[in-house]
């Protein structure tokens, strides 16, 4: 499993500077320890979280928002009329509840059809996995800001180590 | 006489007169009709005029706000705006960034549907604010007030969020000439 300050480190040195976004339990390892560095601005709706990355992105900022797949659905509209229309790239780190339909009834149907999702909108997406970590996270900064479009890395159980391994 | 007895000042003189006392702060505009006058009253490239995604326009200024603490940011929001996305006034309410100033024209409909009625006319958004943790808030009605308060606001430390109601005037306001990548671009290079 990836540690928490790894994978923020990670993203530090590719350039990510601003990171806001709404809890997940998979997630919980990564905010604590961008709390810890005071790098992390709570949003309240995943949609607000992504407008204020644009905003943050427009003022010069690298940024990064934290979701659960479930926020996807809630931003979607702000993905596609903002980020997509205006041309404003956002780092999309998105937790993969409900994969494999191992998960809480409320995460099947979005766990399922996620990927159709994605592509559906045109976002580009790729699972983060340990070996290629280093590579998924390049892959997905220099797609995001190259296109400058919302790029999504999904985030599985198991693959960064939580609050409660 | 609706909206709220004795407003008689339209949106886009409420707006002619602030924009009258800025110069190149970044004002960031809510989608719909609000974006296209301010257009035609003075465009500027520190505008951010948005079309769609909309309750978000506090949002994405906050988002300016929090990077460039040094710059006094506004947002010209409207009444059916601020309800869509009212969980953004918790969250500059909390995160207390004191150069964010949050203009709310309050017309007391959606204009750009065809003026079906919000519920601004019992839902006091100013005091939603102040419940949130605006530091300064104010409703205005006339024009007066509106420049007084806001110069007033200019000079203090946010977030603050002035009200004024105004009428269902429209300004005869074409689309925003630019294409929304061009005013992303524009913007960045007009708040570097």
């Amino acid at each position: 499993m990836i540690e928490s300050d790894v994978f923020v480190q990670a993203l530090e040195n590719l350039g990510v500077n601003f990171f806001t976004g709404v809890p997940d339990s998979l997630l919980g390892g990564i905010i604590e320890e961008l709390l810890t560095r005071k790098l992390y601005t709570p949003a309240v709706r995943e949609d607000e979280a992504v407008a204020m990355a644009a905003g943050a992105y427009m003022a010069g900022k690298v940024p990064a928002v934290l979701m659960q797949n479930s926020g996807l659905g809630t931003s979607l509209n702000t993905l596609i009329s903002l980020n997509m229309i205006y041309r404003q790239p956002c780092i999309l780190l998105v937790s993969w509840r409900g994969f494999e339909g191992k998960d809480a009834p409320e995460h099947l149907v979005m766990g399922e059809t996620m990927p159709q999702l994605l592509d559906t909108m045109r976002i580009p997406h790729r699972a983060l996995s340990e070996p290629t970590m280093m590579d998924d996270l390049r892959w997905v900064g220099q797609t995001a800001m190259k296109q400058r479009i919302p790029v999504a890395l999904l985030i599985k159980k198991g693959i960064i180590k939580g609050l409660h391994p | 006489m609706r909206p709220e007895q004795g407003t008689m000042q339209s949106r886009a003189q409420a707006m002619a007169a602030l924009l009258e006392l800025l110069t190149d702060q970044p004002v960031i505009i809510c989608n719909g009709f609000p974006s296209r006058e301010a257009h035609k009253l003075a465009d500027r490239p520190t505008h951010f005029y948005m079309i769609g995604s909309m309750g978000n326009a506090p949002a994405i200024a906050l988002g300016v706000a929090l990077s460039k603490p040094g710059k006094q940011v506004i947002v010209f929001d409207g009444d059916g705006n601020v309800l869509m996305g009212m969980g953004t006034l918790a969250t500059v309410g909390a995160l207390k960034p004191k150069n964010f100033i949050h203009v709310v024209f309050d017309n007391e409909v959606y204009g750009s549907t065809g003026n079906q009625p919000t519920i601004s006319n019992v839902v006091q958004l100013e005091k939603v604010a102040r419940a949130a943790g605006y530091v300064n808030v104010e409703r205005v009605l006339d024009r007066d007030d509106l420049v007084y308060e806001f110069k007033d606001m200019l000079k203090k430390d946010g977030p603050s969020m002035l009200l004024v109601k105004v009428n269902e005037f429209v300004e005869d306001a074409g689309r925003v000439a630019h294409e929304p990548p061009a005013i992303t671009t524009r913007f960045m290079n007009a708040i570097e």
